[in-house]
Protein backbone atom coordinates (compact mmCIF):
# COMPACT_ATOMS: atom_id res chain seq x y z
CA UNK A 1 0.00 0.00 0.00
CA UNK A 2 2.78 2.38 1.03
CA UNK A 3 4.72 1.54 -2.14
CA UNK A 4 1.67 2.17 -4.28
CA UNK A 5 1.20 5.62 -2.73
CA UNK A 6 4.89 6.44 -3.26
CA UNK A 7 4.67 5.28 -6.90
CA UNK A 8 1.62 7.44 -7.54
CA UNK A 9 3.31 10.40 -5.85
CA UNK A 10 6.45 9.94 -7.96
CA UNK A 11 4.33 9.59 -11.08
CA UNK A 12 2.81 13.03 -10.53
CA UNK A 13 6.08 14.64 -9.38
CA UNK A 14 8.00 13.32 -12.43
CA UNK A 15 5.16 14.34 -14.70
CA UNK A 16 5.13 17.92 -13.45
CA UNK A 17 8.94 18.11 -13.35
CA UNK A 18 9.38 16.98 -16.95
CA UNK A 19 6.74 19.24 -18.43
CA UNK A 20 7.79 21.59 -21.26
CA UNK A 21 4.87 23.35 -22.97
CA UNK A 22 2.50 22.11 -20.24
CA UNK A 23 4.24 24.39 -17.72
CA UNK A 24 2.89 27.45 -19.54
CA UNK A 25 -0.65 26.05 -19.28
CA UNK A 26 -0.33 25.45 -15.56
CA UNK A 27 0.76 29.07 -15.05
CA UNK A 28 -2.28 30.12 -17.01
CA UNK A 29 -4.57 27.97 -14.84
CA UNK A 30 -2.94 29.36 -11.68
CA UNK A 31 -3.39 32.95 -12.87
CA UNK A 32 -7.02 32.25 -13.67
CA UNK A 33 -7.74 30.63 -10.31
CA UNK A 34 -6.14 33.63 -8.52
CA UNK A 35 -8.27 36.06 -10.53
CA UNK A 36 -11.40 33.98 -9.90
CA UNK A 37 -11.07 33.42 -6.19
CA UNK A 38 -8.76 36.15 -4.86
CA UNK A 39 -10.31 38.96 -6.89
CA UNK A 40 -13.76 38.17 -8.28
CA UNK A 41 -15.07 35.94 -5.52
CA UNK A 42 -13.51 37.98 -2.71
CA UNK A 43 -14.45 41.47 -3.88
CA UNK A 44 -17.30 41.23 -6.36
CA UNK A 45 -19.31 38.09 -5.71
CA UNK A 46 -20.25 37.87 -2.08
CA UNK A 47 -23.29 35.57 -1.89
CA UNK A 48 -26.34 37.57 -0.84
CA UNK A 49 -27.31 34.90 1.70
CA UNK A 50 -23.89 34.49 3.31
CA UNK A 51 -23.76 34.99 7.06
CA UNK A 52 -27.42 34.00 7.49
CA UNK A 53 -28.62 30.82 9.18
CA UNK A 54 -30.79 28.32 7.25
CA UNK A 55 -33.87 29.73 8.97
CA UNK A 56 -32.94 33.33 8.21
CA UNK A 57 -32.35 32.42 4.60
CA UNK A 58 -35.80 30.83 4.28
CA UNK A 59 -37.31 33.87 5.94
CA UNK A 60 -35.44 36.30 3.68
CA UNK A 61 -36.28 34.51 0.42
CA UNK A 62 -39.90 34.02 1.50
CA UNK A 63 -40.18 37.77 2.06
CA UNK A 64 -38.44 38.50 -1.23
CA UNK A 65 -40.83 36.28 -3.17
CA UNK A 66 -43.90 37.91 -1.62
CA UNK A 67 -42.52 41.45 -1.94
CA UNK A 68 -41.60 40.85 -5.56
CA UNK A 69 -45.19 39.93 -6.33
CA UNK A 70 -46.41 43.08 -4.60
CA UNK A 71 -43.98 45.19 -6.62
CA UNK A 72 -45.03 43.52 -9.88
CA UNK A 73 -48.67 44.35 -9.34
CA UNK A 74 -48.14 47.87 -7.93
CA UNK B 1 -42.12 47.89 -10.13
CA UNK B 2 -39.24 45.44 -10.64
CA UNK B 3 -36.18 47.22 -11.94
CA UNK B 4 -36.00 45.86 -15.49
CA UNK B 5 -32.41 47.14 -15.94
CA UNK B 6 -31.29 44.84 -13.11
CA UNK B 7 -32.98 41.83 -14.73
CA UNK B 8 -31.55 42.70 -18.15
CA UNK B 9 -27.97 43.22 -16.92
CA UNK B 10 -28.07 40.08 -14.78
CA UNK B 11 -29.31 38.09 -17.77
CA UNK B 12 -26.74 39.64 -20.08
CA UNK B 13 -23.94 38.82 -17.66
CA UNK B 14 -25.11 35.24 -17.27
CA UNK B 15 -25.48 34.85 -21.04
CA UNK B 16 -21.96 36.21 -21.57
CA UNK B 17 -20.47 33.81 -19.03
CA UNK B 18 -22.41 30.77 -20.24
CA UNK B 19 -21.65 31.59 -23.88
CA UNK B 20 -17.95 31.96 -23.08
CA UNK B 21 -17.96 28.65 -21.17
CA UNK B 22 -19.59 26.96 -24.17
CA UNK B 23 -16.69 27.98 -26.43
CA UNK B 24 -14.46 25.44 -24.64
CA UNK B 25 -16.83 22.64 -23.65
CA UNK B 26 -17.86 21.31 -27.09
CA UNK B 27 -14.27 21.17 -28.30
CA UNK B 28 -13.28 19.24 -25.18
CA UNK B 29 -16.14 16.77 -25.72
CA UNK B 30 -15.46 16.26 -29.43
CA UNK B 31 -11.68 16.37 -29.57
CA UNK B 32 -11.57 13.75 -26.78
CA UNK B 33 -13.41 11.26 -29.01
CA UNK B 34 -11.23 12.03 -32.04
CA UNK B 35 -7.87 11.75 -30.26
CA UNK B 36 -8.99 8.58 -28.45
CA UNK B 37 -9.99 7.07 -31.81
CA UNK B 38 -6.56 7.94 -33.18
CA UNK B 39 -4.82 6.37 -30.19
CA UNK B 40 -6.99 3.26 -30.62
CA UNK B 41 -5.72 2.98 -34.20
CA UNK B 42 -2.15 3.31 -32.84
CA UNK B 43 -2.72 0.51 -30.31
CA UNK B 44 -4.29 -1.76 -32.95
CA UNK B 45 -1.79 -1.07 -35.75
CA UNK B 46 1.29 -0.32 -33.66
CA UNK B 47 2.22 2.47 -36.10
CA UNK B 48 4.10 5.31 -34.33
CA UNK B 49 2.62 7.78 -36.80
CA UNK B 50 -0.80 7.44 -35.13
CA UNK B 51 0.75 7.95 -31.69
CA UNK B 52 2.31 11.19 -32.90
CA UNK B 53 -0.96 12.25 -34.51
CA UNK B 54 -2.99 11.54 -31.35
CA UNK B 55 -0.38 13.37 -29.24
CA UNK B 56 -0.61 16.50 -31.37
CA UNK B 57 -4.39 16.74 -31.02
CA UNK B 58 -4.00 16.02 -27.28
CA UNK B 59 -1.77 19.07 -27.06
CA UNK B 60 -4.50 21.27 -28.59
CA UNK B 61 -7.03 19.54 -26.31
CA UNK B 62 -4.90 20.47 -23.28
CA UNK B 63 -4.63 24.13 -24.35
CA UNK B 64 -8.39 24.37 -24.82
CA UNK B 65 -8.95 22.55 -21.52
CA UNK B 66 -6.55 24.81 -19.59
CA UNK B 67 -8.24 27.99 -20.77
CA UNK B 68 -11.75 26.59 -20.39
CA UNK B 69 -11.27 25.02 -16.98
CA UNK B 70 -13.10 26.77 -14.13
CA UNK B 71 -14.98 29.17 -16.41
CA UNK B 72 -18.12 27.35 -15.23
CA UNK B 73 -17.33 28.31 -11.62
CA UNK B 74 -18.11 31.93 -12.50
CA UNK B 75 -21.69 30.85 -13.20
CA UNK B 76 -21.88 29.53 -9.65
CA UNK B 77 -20.62 32.87 -8.29
CA UNK B 78 -23.41 34.56 -10.24
CA UNK B 79 -26.03 32.17 -8.84
CA UNK B 80 -25.10 33.18 -5.29
CA UNK B 81 -24.84 36.91 -5.89
CA UNK B 82 -27.15 37.88 -8.73
CA UNK B 83 -29.68 35.03 -8.55
CA UNK B 84 -30.04 34.33 -4.83
CA UNK B 85 -33.85 33.99 -4.93
CA UNK B 86 -33.47 31.36 -7.62
CA UNK B 87 -30.56 29.58 -5.91
CA UNK B 88 -32.46 29.17 -2.69
CA UNK B 89 -35.81 28.36 -4.32
CA UNK B 90 -34.36 25.45 -6.39
CA UNK B 91 -32.86 23.90 -3.24
CA UNK B 92 -30.93 20.66 -3.53
CA UNK B 93 -32.42 19.96 -6.96
CA UNK B 94 -29.75 22.12 -8.51
CA UNK B 95 -27.07 21.74 -5.85
CA UNK B 96 -26.91 17.92 -5.89
CA UNK B 97 -26.14 17.45 -9.62
CA UNK B 98 -23.61 20.30 -9.57
CA UNK B 99 -21.86 18.88 -6.48
CA UNK B 100 -21.70 15.41 -8.07
CA UNK B 101 -20.30 17.00 -11.22
CA UNK B 102 -17.63 18.91 -9.30
CA UNK B 103 -16.41 15.91 -7.29
CA UNK B 104 -16.64 13.46 -10.16
CA UNK B 105 -14.93 15.76 -12.65
CA UNK B 106 -12.08 16.46 -10.23
CA UNK B 107 -11.29 12.80 -9.56
CA UNK B 108 -11.76 11.62 -13.15
CA UNK B 109 -9.67 14.44 -14.52
CA UNK B 110 -6.96 14.32 -11.86
CA UNK B 111 -6.51 10.60 -12.51
CA UNK B 112 -7.02 9.92 -16.20
CA UNK B 113 -5.95 13.31 -17.51
CA UNK B 114 -2.64 12.90 -15.67
CA UNK B 115 -2.08 9.38 -17.03
CA UNK B 116 -2.92 10.62 -20.53
CA UNK B 117 -0.24 13.33 -20.42
CA UNK B 118 2.37 11.97 -18.02
CA UNK B 119 1.98 8.26 -18.66
CA UNK B 120 3.13 7.63 -22.25
CA UNK B 121 6.41 6.02 -21.17
CA UNK B 122 5.24 4.88 -17.72
CA UNK B 123 2.14 2.77 -18.22
CA UNK B 124 1.20 0.10 -20.74
CA UNK B 125 -0.32 1.00 -24.11
CA UNK B 126 -3.72 -0.38 -23.24
CA UNK B 127 -3.86 1.30 -19.85
CA UNK B 128 -2.89 4.58 -21.49
CA UNK B 129 -5.58 4.12 -24.15
CA UNK B 130 -8.18 3.41 -21.46
CA UNK B 131 -7.13 6.62 -19.67
CA UNK B 132 -7.56 8.64 -22.86
CA UNK B 133 -11.06 7.22 -23.38
CA UNK B 134 -11.93 7.78 -19.71
CA UNK B 135 -10.82 11.42 -19.99
CA UNK B 136 -13.39 11.87 -22.74
CA UNK B 137 -16.04 9.84 -20.94
CA UNK B 138 -15.38 11.82 -17.74
CA UNK B 139 -15.94 15.09 -19.62
CA UNK B 140 -19.19 13.69 -21.04
CA UNK B 141 -20.36 12.53 -17.60
CA UNK B 142 -19.64 16.01 -16.21
CA UNK B 143 -21.90 17.37 -18.93
CA UNK B 144 -24.63 14.91 -17.88
CA UNK B 145 -24.95 16.50 -14.43
CA UNK B 146 -24.92 20.06 -15.70
CA UNK B 147 -27.58 19.22 -18.27
CA UNK B 148 -29.69 17.35 -15.69
CA UNK B 149 -29.75 20.58 -13.66
CA UNK B 150 -30.51 22.69 -16.72
CA UNK B 151 -33.25 20.33 -17.93
CA UNK B 152 -34.96 20.44 -14.56
CA UNK B 153 -35.39 24.17 -15.12
CA UNK B 154 -36.95 23.50 -18.53
CA UNK B 155 -39.19 20.69 -17.24
CA UNK B 156 -39.26 20.49 -13.41
CA UNK B 157 -39.85 16.92 -12.17
CA UNK B 158 -39.06 14.76 -9.13
CA UNK B 159 -39.51 17.47 -6.48
CA UNK B 160 -41.98 18.98 -4.02
CA UNK B 161 -42.14 22.57 -2.81
CA UNK B 162 -41.69 23.03 0.94
CA UNK B 163 -43.20 26.38 2.01
CA UNK B 164 -41.43 26.17 5.40
CA UNK B 165 -37.95 26.18 3.92
CA UNK B 166 -39.06 27.99 0.71
CA UNK B 167 -37.15 25.35 -1.25
CA UNK B 168 -37.89 22.60 -3.68
CA UNK B 169 -36.98 19.23 -2.22
CA UNK B 170 -35.99 16.23 -4.27
CA UNK B 171 -38.43 13.34 -3.83
CA UNK B 172 -37.39 11.21 -6.80
CA UNK B 173 -33.71 11.29 -7.80
CA UNK B 174 -34.24 9.03 -10.84
CA UNK B 175 -37.10 11.16 -12.17
CA UNK B 176 -34.63 14.05 -12.09
CA UNK B 177 -31.81 12.12 -13.77
CA UNK B 178 -34.01 10.37 -16.33
CA UNK B 179 -36.03 13.51 -17.09
CA UNK B 180 -36.77 13.02 -20.83
CA UNK B 181 -35.63 16.58 -21.51
CA UNK B 182 -32.27 15.84 -19.83
CA UNK B 183 -31.73 12.67 -21.85
CA UNK B 184 -32.28 14.30 -25.23
CA UNK B 185 -30.47 17.49 -24.19
CA UNK B 186 -27.40 15.53 -23.08
CA UNK B 187 -27.11 13.56 -26.31
CA UNK B 188 -27.85 16.63 -28.42
CA UNK B 189 -25.11 18.62 -26.66
CA UNK B 190 -22.60 15.78 -26.54
CA UNK B 191 -22.92 14.91 -30.22
CA UNK B 192 -22.79 18.59 -31.17
CA UNK B 193 -19.41 18.50 -29.41
CA UNK B 194 -18.29 15.70 -31.76
CA UNK B 195 -19.27 17.95 -34.63
CA UNK B 196 -17.29 20.87 -33.19
CA UNK B 197 -14.22 18.67 -32.64
CA UNK B 198 -14.49 17.28 -36.16
CA UNK B 199 -14.78 20.66 -37.89
CA UNK B 200 -11.88 21.98 -35.77
CA UNK B 201 -9.62 19.05 -36.77
CA UNK B 202 -10.68 19.17 -40.44
CA UNK B 203 -10.18 22.95 -40.60
CA UNK B 204 -6.71 22.89 -39.08
CA UNK B 205 -5.66 19.87 -41.15
CA UNK B 206 -6.78 21.75 -44.27
CA UNK B 207 -4.60 24.67 -43.19
CA UNK B 208 -1.61 22.29 -43.31
CA UNK B 209 -2.67 21.15 -46.79
CA UNK B 210 -2.99 24.76 -47.93
CA UNK B 211 0.53 25.39 -46.63
CA UNK B 212 1.81 22.18 -48.28
CA UNK B 213 2.84 20.75 -44.89
CA UNK B 214 2.24 17.55 -42.89
CA UNK B 215 0.45 15.86 -45.80
CA UNK B 216 -0.01 12.38 -44.31
CA UNK B 217 -0.88 13.76 -40.88
CA UNK B 218 -3.48 16.14 -42.31
CA UNK B 219 -5.18 13.59 -44.58
CA UNK B 220 -5.28 10.93 -41.85
CA UNK B 221 -6.69 13.41 -39.33
CA UNK B 222 -9.32 14.54 -41.83
CA UNK B 223 -10.38 10.91 -42.42
CA UNK B 224 -10.88 10.17 -38.73
CA UNK B 225 -12.46 13.55 -37.93
CA UNK B 226 -14.91 13.51 -40.83
CA UNK B 227 -16.15 10.02 -39.90
CA UNK B 228 -16.56 11.02 -36.23
CA UNK B 229 -18.17 14.31 -37.33
CA UNK B 230 -20.64 12.68 -39.72
CA UNK B 231 -21.70 10.13 -37.10
CA UNK B 232 -21.96 12.91 -34.51
CA UNK B 233 -24.02 15.18 -36.77
CA UNK B 234 -26.46 12.41 -37.71
CA UNK B 235 -26.89 11.68 -34.00
CA UNK B 236 -27.37 15.42 -33.35
CA UNK B 237 -30.24 15.25 -35.84
CA UNK B 238 -31.82 12.22 -34.12
CA UNK B 239 -31.48 13.72 -30.65
CA UNK B 240 -32.74 17.07 -32.02
CA UNK B 241 -35.82 15.27 -33.29
CA UNK B 242 -36.49 13.84 -29.83
CA UNK B 243 -35.80 17.26 -28.32
CA UNK B 244 -38.44 18.84 -30.61
CA UNK B 245 -41.03 16.33 -29.35
CA UNK B 246 -40.22 17.25 -25.74
CA UNK B 247 -40.25 20.99 -26.40
CA UNK B 248 -43.62 20.67 -28.11
CA UNK B 249 -44.96 18.75 -25.10
CA UNK B 250 -43.43 20.65 -22.19
CA UNK B 251 -42.56 24.10 -23.61
CA UNK B 252 -44.99 24.75 -26.47
CA UNK B 253 -44.37 28.51 -26.32
CA UNK B 254 -40.68 27.95 -27.08
CA UNK B 255 -41.56 25.90 -30.17
CA UNK B 256 -44.14 28.45 -31.33
CA UNK B 257 -41.54 31.25 -30.88
CA UNK B 258 -38.84 29.28 -32.72
CA UNK B 259 -41.28 28.96 -35.63
CA UNK B 260 -42.83 32.42 -35.35
CA UNK B 261 -46.14 30.53 -35.34
CA UNK B 262 -48.92 32.86 -34.23
CA UNK B 263 -51.91 30.66 -35.01
CA UNK B 264 -51.45 26.91 -34.70
CA UNK B 265 -53.49 23.94 -35.86
CA UNK B 266 -53.11 20.55 -37.47
CA UNK B 267 -50.78 20.15 -40.48
CA UNK B 268 -48.76 23.06 -39.07
CA UNK B 269 -46.20 24.43 -41.56
CA UNK B 270 -42.44 24.63 -40.98
CA UNK B 271 -40.99 28.03 -41.80
CA UNK B 272 -37.69 27.87 -43.71
CA UNK B 273 -37.40 31.67 -43.78
CA UNK B 274 -40.19 34.24 -43.40
CA UNK B 275 -42.67 33.71 -46.23
CA UNK B 276 -41.32 30.28 -47.26
CA UNK B 277 -43.18 27.47 -45.53
CA UNK B 278 -43.46 23.71 -45.98
CA UNK B 279 -46.98 22.54 -45.00
CA UNK B 280 -47.31 19.82 -42.37
CA UNK B 281 -43.60 19.57 -41.55
CA UNK B 282 -43.85 21.31 -38.15
CA UNK B 283 -46.61 18.87 -37.15
CA UNK B 284 -44.33 15.97 -38.12
CA UNK B 285 -41.38 17.43 -36.20
CA UNK B 286 -43.44 18.23 -33.10
CA UNK B 287 -45.70 15.18 -32.94
CA UNK B 288 -44.39 12.67 -35.55
CA UNK B 289 -47.81 12.96 -37.22
CA UNK B 290 -48.68 15.20 -40.18
CA UNK B 291 -52.14 15.71 -38.67
CA UNK B 292 -50.69 16.46 -35.22
CA UNK B 293 -51.90 19.62 -33.51
CA UNK B 294 -49.32 22.33 -32.79
CA UNK B 295 -50.53 25.38 -30.81
CA UNK B 296 -49.42 28.84 -31.92
CA UNK B 297 -48.48 31.79 -29.67
CA UNK B 298 -52.05 33.16 -29.61
CA UNK B 299 -53.54 29.70 -28.92
CA UNK B 300 -51.27 29.28 -25.90
CA UNK B 301 -52.20 32.73 -24.59
CA UNK B 302 -55.93 32.33 -25.25
CA UNK B 303 -56.11 28.71 -24.08
CA UNK B 304 -56.92 25.87 -26.45
CA UNK B 305 -58.37 22.39 -26.74
CA UNK B 306 -56.53 19.77 -28.78
CA UNK B 307 -58.45 17.61 -31.31
CA UNK B 308 -58.20 14.83 -28.69
CA UNK B 309 -60.19 17.03 -26.28
CA UNK B 310 -57.34 17.97 -23.95
CA UNK B 311 -57.92 21.49 -22.61
CA UNK B 312 -55.14 23.99 -21.83
CA UNK B 313 -56.12 27.07 -19.83
CA UNK B 314 -55.50 30.66 -20.92
CA UNK B 315 -52.71 32.97 -19.76
CA UNK B 316 -55.19 34.96 -17.65
CA UNK B 317 -56.40 31.83 -15.85
CA UNK B 318 -52.82 30.78 -15.16
CA UNK B 319 -51.95 34.26 -13.87
CA UNK B 320 -54.99 34.17 -11.60
CA UNK B 321 -54.04 30.77 -10.21
CA UNK B 322 -50.46 32.00 -9.75
CA UNK B 323 -51.67 34.93 -7.67
CA UNK B 324 -53.79 32.56 -5.58
CA UNK B 325 -50.71 30.34 -5.02
CA UNK B 326 -48.47 33.23 -3.89
CA UNK B 327 -51.16 34.68 -1.64
CA UNK B 328 -51.70 31.26 -0.08
CA UNK B 329 -47.92 30.96 0.40
CA UNK B 330 -47.86 34.33 2.22
CA UNK B 331 -50.86 33.40 4.33
CA UNK B 332 -49.35 30.04 5.26
CA UNK B 333 -46.13 31.69 6.41
CA UNK B 334 -48.01 34.32 8.37
CA UNK B 335 -50.36 31.89 10.15
CA UNK B 336 -48.31 28.73 10.61
CA UNK B 337 -47.37 29.61 14.21
CA UNK B 338 -50.53 31.42 15.35
CA UNK B 339 -53.32 29.52 13.57
CA UNK B 340 -52.29 26.04 12.39
CA UNK B 341 -55.75 25.23 11.05
CA UNK B 342 -55.95 28.30 8.81
CA UNK B 343 -52.34 27.65 7.80
CA UNK B 344 -53.24 24.10 6.75
CA UNK B 345 -56.05 25.48 4.59
CA UNK B 346 -53.66 27.95 2.98
CA UNK B 347 -51.19 25.12 2.41
CA UNK B 348 -53.86 23.09 0.62
CA UNK B 349 -54.63 26.05 -1.68
CA UNK B 350 -50.92 26.48 -2.35
CA UNK B 351 -50.47 22.80 -3.21
CA UNK B 352 -53.46 22.91 -5.54
CA UNK B 353 -52.05 25.87 -7.48
CA UNK B 354 -48.29 25.33 -7.11
CA UNK B 355 -47.84 24.45 -10.81
CA UNK B 356 -48.83 28.05 -11.64
CA UNK B 357 -46.82 29.73 -8.84
CA UNK B 358 -44.61 31.66 -11.27
CA UNK B 359 -47.57 33.05 -13.21
CA UNK B 360 -48.43 35.11 -10.14
CA UNK B 361 -45.50 37.39 -10.99
CA UNK B 362 -46.69 38.02 -14.55
CA UNK B 363 -48.69 41.20 -15.01
CA UNK B 364 -49.46 41.08 -18.73
CA UNK B 365 -49.95 38.16 -21.13
CA UNK B 366 -47.36 39.65 -23.54
CA UNK B 367 -44.69 38.91 -20.94
CA UNK B 368 -45.25 35.21 -21.55
CA UNK B 369 -43.96 35.47 -25.14
CA UNK B 370 -40.17 35.17 -25.60
CA UNK B 371 -38.22 37.33 -28.06
CA UNK B 372 -39.61 35.76 -31.25
CA UNK B 373 -37.15 37.17 -33.87
CA UNK B 374 -34.14 36.20 -31.70
CA UNK B 375 -35.34 32.62 -31.14
CA UNK B 376 -36.60 32.23 -34.73
CA UNK B 377 -33.29 33.27 -36.32
CA UNK B 378 -31.11 31.46 -33.77
CA UNK B 379 -32.95 28.24 -34.64
CA UNK B 380 -32.31 28.78 -38.34
CA UNK B 381 -28.62 29.53 -37.77
CA UNK B 382 -28.27 26.34 -35.71
CA UNK B 383 -30.06 24.09 -38.19
CA UNK B 384 -28.76 25.85 -41.33
CA UNK B 385 -25.08 25.81 -40.33
CA UNK B 386 -25.46 22.27 -38.97
CA UNK B 387 -26.78 21.05 -42.34
CA UNK B 388 -24.11 22.95 -44.25
CA UNK B 389 -21.33 21.47 -42.10
CA UNK B 390 -22.70 17.95 -42.56
CA UNK B 391 -22.51 18.42 -46.33
CA UNK B 392 -18.98 19.79 -45.96
CA UNK B 393 -17.86 16.73 -43.97
CA UNK B 394 -19.36 14.36 -46.55
CA UNK B 395 -17.59 16.32 -49.33
CA UNK B 396 -14.25 16.32 -47.50
CA UNK B 397 -14.45 12.59 -46.72
CA UNK B 398 -15.43 11.79 -50.31
CA UNK B 399 -12.57 13.93 -51.69
CA UNK B 400 -10.07 12.39 -49.27
CA UNK B 401 -11.08 8.80 -50.10
CA UNK B 402 -10.92 9.59 -53.85
CA UNK B 403 -7.50 11.23 -53.32
CA UNK B 404 -8.84 14.50 -54.76
CA UNK B 405 -8.74 16.68 -51.65
CA UNK B 406 -5.19 17.93 -52.15
CA UNK B 407 -6.15 19.42 -55.51
CA UNK B 408 -9.33 21.06 -54.21
CA UNK B 409 -8.01 24.22 -52.59
CA UNK B 410 -11.51 25.76 -52.46
CA UNK B 411 -12.68 22.87 -50.28
CA UNK B 412 -9.64 23.28 -48.03
CA UNK B 413 -10.42 26.99 -47.66
CA UNK B 414 -14.11 26.23 -47.04
CA UNK B 415 -13.13 23.76 -44.29
CA UNK B 416 -10.76 26.23 -42.62
CA UNK B 417 -13.33 29.02 -42.75
CA UNK B 418 -16.01 26.69 -41.33
CA UNK B 419 -14.40 26.63 -37.88
CA UNK B 420 -16.27 29.77 -36.70
CA UNK B 421 -19.53 28.44 -38.17
CA UNK B 422 -19.61 25.39 -35.92
CA UNK B 423 -19.17 27.65 -32.89
CA UNK B 424 -21.94 29.96 -34.11
CA UNK B 425 -24.25 26.96 -34.58
CA UNK B 426 -23.53 25.78 -31.00
CA UNK B 427 -24.10 29.24 -29.49
CA UNK B 428 -27.29 29.64 -31.52
CA UNK B 429 -28.53 26.31 -30.13
CA UNK B 430 -28.17 27.61 -26.59
CA UNK B 431 -29.90 30.87 -27.53
CA UNK B 432 -32.89 28.80 -28.75
CA UNK B 433 -32.87 26.78 -25.50
CA UNK B 434 -32.41 29.67 -23.07
CA UNK B 435 -33.93 32.74 -24.73
CA UNK B 436 -36.76 30.49 -25.97
CA UNK B 437 -37.83 29.58 -22.43
CA UNK B 438 -38.19 33.19 -21.26
CA UNK B 439 -39.80 34.59 -19.19
CA UNK B 440 -39.03 31.49 -17.10
CA UNK B 441 -36.00 30.56 -15.07
CA UNK B 442 -37.95 27.51 -13.89
CA UNK B 443 -40.78 26.73 -16.29
CA UNK B 444 -44.07 27.88 -14.78
CA UNK B 445 -42.63 28.19 -11.27
CA UNK B 446 -40.27 31.15 -11.24
CA UNK B 447 -39.92 33.93 -13.82
CA UNK B 448 -36.56 35.58 -14.39
CA UNK B 449 -37.66 38.84 -12.81
CA UNK B 450 -38.51 37.10 -9.51
CA UNK B 451 -35.25 35.12 -9.52
CA UNK B 452 -32.82 38.06 -9.32
CA UNK B 453 -31.28 39.30 -6.09
CA UNK B 454 -31.79 42.76 -4.68
CA UNK B 455 -28.38 44.06 -5.75
CA UNK B 456 -27.51 47.32 -7.45
CA UNK B 457 -27.52 47.54 -11.24
CA UNK B 458 -24.15 49.30 -11.06
CA UNK B 459 -22.59 46.26 -9.35
CA UNK B 460 -23.82 43.93 -12.09
CA UNK B 461 -22.68 46.36 -14.80
CA UNK B 462 -19.22 46.61 -13.23
CA UNK B 463 -18.72 42.85 -13.13
CA UNK B 464 -20.15 42.52 -16.64
CA UNK B 465 -17.49 44.79 -18.10
CA UNK B 466 -14.85 43.16 -15.92
CA UNK B 467 -15.82 39.81 -17.44
CA UNK B 468 -15.73 41.22 -20.95
CA UNK B 469 -12.12 42.29 -20.31
CA UNK B 470 -11.03 39.05 -18.60
CA UNK B 471 -12.74 36.77 -21.11
CA UNK B 472 -11.29 38.66 -24.06
CA UNK B 473 -7.82 38.47 -22.53
CA UNK B 474 -8.00 34.71 -21.87
CA UNK B 475 -9.51 33.98 -25.27
CA UNK B 476 -6.72 35.98 -26.92
CA UNK B 477 -4.15 34.02 -24.89
CA UNK B 478 -5.73 30.71 -25.91
CA UNK B 479 -5.84 31.60 -29.58
CA UNK B 480 -2.22 32.76 -29.42
CA UNK B 481 -1.02 29.53 -27.77
CA UNK B 482 -3.13 27.43 -30.15
CA UNK B 483 -1.75 29.22 -33.21
CA UNK B 484 1.79 28.76 -31.93
CA UNK B 485 1.21 25.03 -31.38
CA UNK B 486 -0.43 24.63 -34.80
CA UNK B 487 2.42 26.47 -36.54
CA UNK B 488 4.95 24.20 -34.82
CA UNK B 489 2.92 21.27 -36.06
CA UNK B 490 2.89 17.60 -35.08
CA UNK B 491 6.62 17.22 -35.70
CA UNK B 492 7.28 18.95 -32.39
CA UNK B 493 8.35 16.63 -29.61
CA UNK B 494 5.27 16.34 -27.45
CA UNK B 495 5.35 15.03 -23.94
Amino acid sequence: MKNAIISIWNFYVDGFRNMTWGRQLWWLILLKVIILFAVLRAFFFTPVLSGKSEEERSEYIGEQLIETQNRVHE
Amino acid sequence: MIESALVDWSRLQFALTAGYHWIFVPLTLGLAVIMATMETIYVIKGDEFWKKTAKFWMKLFAINFAVGIATGIILEFEFGTNWSNYSWFVGDIFGAPLAIEGIFAFFMEATFFAVMFFGWEKVGKRFHLASTWFTGIGAAISAVWILVANSWMQHPVGMEFNPDTVRHEMVDFWALVLNPVAVSKFFHSWFSGWMTGAIFVIGISCWYLLRGRERRFALSSIRVASIVGIIGTLLVMFSGDSSAIHVSKYQPMKLAAAEGLEEGGTRAPFSIVPGVEVPGVLSILATHDIDGYVPGINDILDGYTTPEGERYISAEEKMERGKIAIEAFGKYRELKESDPEAAAEARAVLDENIDYFGYGYIDSREELVPNVPLVYWAFRIMVGFGGLLLLLMFAVLWAERRKKLEGMRWLQWASLLSIPLVYLAGQAGWIVAEAGRQPWVIEGLLPTKAAVSSVSVAAVQTTFFLFVAIFTLFLAIEIRILIKAIKEGPKTEIE
